[in-house]
């Protein structure tokens, strides 16, 4: 509440423009098929589609029903069809089905896919395969960036991190940079690009590609500096439990583009609700970048304060009480309301922590980030893994572990697994290999010893392409090297000197005083040293691909000074609230304002839940 | 794939460059001049930034090697005639050309001058029959640059191909008739970093070549590699790969197990997966997972007869909520210990029997028999499962894990004060064992641990909290009744000792300062 701020930050860009803009490619798209028509839309497409669009603006283009893509066989009448879908296999694999039992029972109909953002040649062929081109006509929405909050733009698209950091595949990268080029050719021209990862290297090069292939308008630059970031550049961050508010909100409830579902426990009536968190919600935003356990603190306050504006009433004559009535009433029972959402969401997350063993919890994540007493930490993972306490939050435990201690010893990591078997089933197996294959969780190699071992039995293997793939595949799991960072960039404060939560001198209040994120502290330093001079330690232990490159318009004057203090950071594979937090700290701090655009919000189970492969 | 490469190499890549990008001689020349352009306008436009990024990032390779060079002509006759509009330099983006070392390349070097001359028109047919089938049903891909004729006629290179995927106009490539010409298109695909081009090629790859052929040569191209595996993996069609034995494809194929639904056919498929390459420790949990099943469907159906002709009284007791198919190894355990608790260990649905066959640590055993027992209120089994015997006959409470978290669990479970006391009591730590006690409110641990402490303050400020005419206050009223008693004795004795009788007294050695009498 009470951060001191260096300078006047500069005011944000509106970003409702890209707004206007998906609505109007929509709009257009729709009619191109001209007609009424049903509209099926991808599950994961509809609270984007909410936030740009209403059943009314549908309905105006001729939009007669709205159904779920659900993969099963539809019940539609109309004789138009329209999906509006992610580009995923098994989704147009639905549709093909739906449009050949149509076919088999000698139903004509026409058909329309859009795919958002953008087609893949892998659904076309399918479509072709299925014989069904001609019959269903393809389009794409360029739909890449949805604005969250004033500060915030998200790509939507949680699969990015594991179809790119597991599975490797780069089919997100093109659309990365298009969103990058997107927002250049509206808010830029950039001046200077800084990045680190081998994804934000491609994406940096993809959209430099279109910036070549385009033509450039020449403007006054709203952004002038970019910072582009892997996720897996750090992997601790987003594994911690948050305790800002906004990212315990997130951790808890779940926020979904921008939205958050309250339960009855919160709303003390018997309905759920629906609430929008952003910095129009007054209440929110006073306290969502807060420390939890400041938060109390300043609801009460908040609500004394709320009394004293209601018991003005008492001492008024007939009209002072008609001008409060018309003036200010109507925004005290909004404030009231919000206030009385925001104490029931506290109460009941509060409620919850203390269910879990949270302090307990909290205090092994925090041995885990300053590496000490790494036994006693084993032994609680272990005991939470035996009490068969959340799958997730086991699964969370072990590999802040292993990202922080860069590896289990293989006698502690084949008995974790062990037991994490039995207790979760043994279908975890396979998460347990997409975790080795991401450098989430791995067993620590006893150096030299092995590679001789391996060389040794590589020659006895006859399969040689199955030892070729295996240094393949392994080649990609990296070292977190995370100790070492921690050294080099003071992420964990010594924890002998008290930390004040109410006046935080760092960002890692956001962790309380415990660690600073390791992915906004790369930003802070590469910014304080206007490149990566003097990192090149670190960036060696991060495993590189680190680049910081000057526009053409870099030296150029032309910059408005308030555009080079707002900088652009782009984080491919998602992003957590907590760090949007420390980001907005820093720029309080230095006198900066900064834009994240995310592949998507992300959190530890989102994260942890991408891996997993045990379901159907 | 860069380390410990042969000189010669360098050779091939070179050579291989020259063969889709310099057509002819004359073309050539005119490009090499304006490349050099392009490389002077560039020199007058950078940067010094430029320059530091460039070093730090190069792969391997030393700026000004020839491999460099190579790459950077061919990146610059890319954008010559735009360079001026290059407002922002290019970074080499990681995986450079991936370097085969098959014989292959002789081919490339013929291509360029006889092969295409005779392939050249017969892919011009080609690229027209395309052309028209793609006009006549695919509507979207015909844009208005496409009709020009000068389109018709040109020859793509691989480079240009993928570009005019990137941007989604029209292409062919069917043209790519030579593996050569198709692992050239592949990799240009996999440098533009655009993975759904890269997937488009795959596809037609998979089309236009046998799987062995394929396969093998994407074992060298790690990228594209995984790029297949994905779109295989989505597609289900990964039983393509396991014809090849290698690293995750075993897993996948053991993954398909979830897609069963029935139990019997479930178990058998688990069986068939015994025999896959899985690392010995991999194998061994595989195993463990048939086995749980198979035991799994034979408790499952005897319970379930059991319960429905209601011949045990603790499935009436206790309904059952759900099967116990497909459950983890510990919640059968915990089922067995909650409904088949004292079974011989003979039997597959007694606890010993699960503890034995899927080696379950000490520790887990008691956590999760535990529960059970304490959930069914067996305090006699719970008492049974900490003490020990030794071999004169003296039992003693034992556990492997400690006794502030066996409270906590039993706590959970609703357990009387009597027994969580006792349980209390074990706690070693003096403090820990406070804190506890307060918070289950166990005030006979309370009160005797103040008492061993001699601690009068605190027992006072005890007997505030607890209420008068409890049991409790009586019982501190005793105590410090008694200590008023003995402090008086003790008065006394120090009197007697200053004036020289106490040696005649003889006071007894086993309490020194008296108050020892307080206790018991």
């Amino acid at each position: 509440m009470a951060h001191s701020v260096r300078r006047d930050a500069p005011e944000l860009p509106d970003f409702s423009l890209l707004k206007r803009l998906a609505r109007d490619q929509l709009i257009y798209l729709l009619e191109q098929l001209p007609g009424k028509k049903d509209l099926f839309i991808e599950a994961d497409l509809m609270s984007p589609l909410d936030r740009i669009a209403n059943v009314t603006t549908l309905k105006e283009h001729e939009v007669d029903k709205l159904y779920k893509v659900e993969h099963k066989s539809i019940v539609s009448t109309s004789d138009q069809l329209c999906f509006l879908i992610r580009p995923r296999i098994q989704t147009v694999k639905w549709i093909c089905d739906v449009v050949n039992a149509d076919k088999a029972v000698g139903k004509f109909r026409r058909y329309k896919v859009i795919f958002c953002p953008q087609k893949f040649y892998a659904c076309e062929t399918l479509l072709e395969e299925q014989g069904i081109i001609g019959d269903v006509t393809t389009d794409e929405w360029s739909f890449y960036l949805l604005p969250l909050d004033d500060d915030i733009i998200s790509l939507e698209l949680p699969e990015f991190f594991r179809d790119n950091f597991l599975e490797g595949d780069q089919r997100w990268v093109r659309t990365a940079g298009s969103a990058l080029h997107l927002l250049h050719s509206l808010y830029g021209p950039f001046s200077k690009v800084y990045g680190i990862g081998r994804c934000s290297k491609m994406a940096y090069e993809s959209w430099r590609e279109q910036v070549k292939e385009g033509e450039q308008r020449v403007r006054q630059a709203d952004i002038g500096n970019v910072f582009l970031i892997d996720r897996d550049v750090d992997l601790v961050t987003p594994l911690c439990s948050q305790v800002v508010y906004e990212g315990l909100v997130d951790d808890i409830f779940r926020i979904k583009c921008g939205c958050v579902e309250f339960g009855p426990d919160v709303t003390s009536s018997d309905k759920s609700m629906k609430v929008m968190l952003n910095s129009q919600d007054k209440v929110f935003n006073e306290i969502r970048n807060e420390h939890f356990s400041q938060v109390f603190g300043f609801l009460s306050q908040k609500a004394r304060n709320l009394q004293t504006a209601y018991d003005k009433r008492s001492g008024m004559d007939i009209k002072q009480m008609k001008t409060f009535v018309s003036e200010e009433l109507k925004g005290l029972k909004k404030e009231h309301r919000l206030l009385s959402l925001h104490i029931g969401a506290s109460e009941s997350m509060m409620k919850k922590k203390t269910k879990q063993d949270f302090q307990e919890m909290l205090k092994t994540e925090h041995s885990l980030l300053e590496g000490f007493e790494i036994r006693e930490c084993i032994s609680f993972i272990e005991e939470h893994i035996n009490r068969q306490a959340s799958m997730v939050e086991s699964m969370r435990l072990l590999c802040l572990l292993s990202l922080t201690e860069n590896g289990l010893l293989p006698k502690d990591y084949r008995s974790l697994k062990a037991q994490y078997l039995q207790s979760y089933g043994v279908d975890h197996l396979l998460t347990f290999s997409n975790l080795k294959q991401l450098g989430l969780l791995v067993e620590q190699q006893p150096g030299e010893t092995l590679t001789v071992m391996e060389s040794r039995v590589g020659k006895l293997v006859n399969d040689k392409t199955a030892g070729k793939l295996t240094d393949a595949f392994s080649s990609l799991a990296k070292k977190s090297n995370f100790r070492a960072l921690s050294r080099r960039l003071n992420l964990v404060p010594k924890s002998d000197e008290e930390y004040d939560l109410r006046v935080p001198r760092d960002m890692a209040y956001i962790f309380s005083g415990a660690y600073i994120p390791l992915s906004c502290k790369l930003i802070e330093q590469v910014l304080e040293r206007d490149g990566w001079t003097g990192l090149e330690e670190v960036t060696r232990m991060i495993n590189g691909h680190e680049f910081a490159v000057t526009g053409s318009n870099g030296s150029d004057p032309r910059g408005r000074s308030d555009a080079q203090r707002i900088i652009l950071v782009m984080f491919l594979g998602g992003c957590t609230y907590s760090e949007i937090s420390a980001l907005r700290f820093l720029g309080k701090e230095k006198g900066y304002k900064f834009v994240v655009v995310t592949t998507a919000i992300t959190n530890s189970a989102r994260v942890l839940e991408s891996m997993l492969d045990n379901h159907a | 794939m860069i380390r410990g490469k042969p000189d010669d190499d360098e050779y091939w890549n070179s050579s291989k460059f020259k063969a889709f990008t310099f057509d002819d001689e004359d073309d050539d020349f005119t490009r090499l001049k304006e490349s050099k352009r392009a490389v002077n306008s560039i020199l007058v436009e950078d940067e010094d930034e430029e320059d530091e990024v460039e070093k730090v990032n190069w792969s391997g390779e030393p700026v000004g090697s020839i491999s460099w060079s190579v790459k950077e002509t061919a990146s610059n006759i890319r954008s010559t005639g735009e360079v001026r509009d290059l407002s922002f330099p290019k970074i080499d983006t990681a995986p450079s050309l991936p370097k085969n070392s098959s014989g292959y390349s002789l081919s490339s070097l013929f291509k360029g001058k006889t092969c295409d001359r005779f392939w050249r028109p017969l892919s011009l047919l080609l690229a027209l029959l395309i052309l028209y089938f793609l006009h006549c049903v695919i509507p979207w891909s015909i844009n208005a640059d496409v009709m020009l004729w000068q389109d018709y006629i040109s020859d793509w290179t691989p480079e240009e191909t993928v570009k005019r995927m990137q941007q989604g106009k029209a292409y062919s490539l069917e043209k790519f008739h030579f593996l050569q010409d198709k692992l050239l298109l592949l990799d240009e695909a996999v440098n533009a970093h655009d993975g759904n081009v890269i997937t488009a090629v795959l596809i037609f790859l998979k089309k236009s070549l046998s799987k062995e052929i394929l396969f093998r040569e994407l074992i060298a191209r790690e990228i594209a590699l995984r790029h297949y595996i994905h779109y295989l993996k989505e597609m289900g069609e990964h039983k393509h790969l396991c014809t090849f034995s290698c690293l995750h494809v075993q897993l996948m194929q053991y993954r398909d197990h979830l897609n069963i639904k029935d139990e019997n056919r479930r178990r058998d498929f688990l069986k068939n997966c015994l025999s896959l390459p899985f690392s010995q420790e991999d194998a061994t949990h595989v195993l463990d997972h048939y086995t749980l099943l198979e035991r799994q469907i034979i408790i499952e159906a005897n319970d379930k007869h059991v319960e429905s002709s209601s011949q045990a009284d603790i499935f009436k007791k206790y309904p059952r909520k759900a099967s116990i198919l497909n459950m983890p190894i510990i919640t059968t355990l915990y089922y067995s210990c909650f409904y088949h608790y004292g079974e011989s260990e003979g039997t597959y649905s007694s606890p010993a029997n699960i503890r034995k066959t899927f080696r379950i640590s000490d520790k887990q055993f008691l956590l999760t028999c535990l529960g059970a027992r304490a959930k069914l209120k067996a305090w006699f089994d719970v008492d049974a499962l900490f003490t020990t015997k030794n071999w004169l006959g003296y039992t003693k409470k034992r556990s492997p894990i400690g006794f502030h978290r066996i409270v906590d669990i039993l706590h959970k479970n609703n357990a009387p004060v009597q027994v969580l006391q006792e349980y209390v009591n074990l706690v070693e730590d003096t403090e820990q064992k406070i804190s506890l006690a307060q918070k289950y409110k166990c005030h006979d641990v309370i009160i005797n641990t103040y008492r061993d402490l001699k601690d009068r303050q605190l027992l006072i400020g005890y007997r505030e909290k607890v209420e008068r005419s409890s049991p409790e206050y009586r019982k501190i009223e005793e105590l410090l009744f008694r200590w008023y008693q003995v402090r008086k004795g003790k008065t006394l004795r120090a009197w007697l000792r200053g004036k020289g009788v106490a040696r005649a007294l003889t006071v007894p050695k086993i309490c020194p300062h008296g108050n020892n009498l307080a206790v018991g």
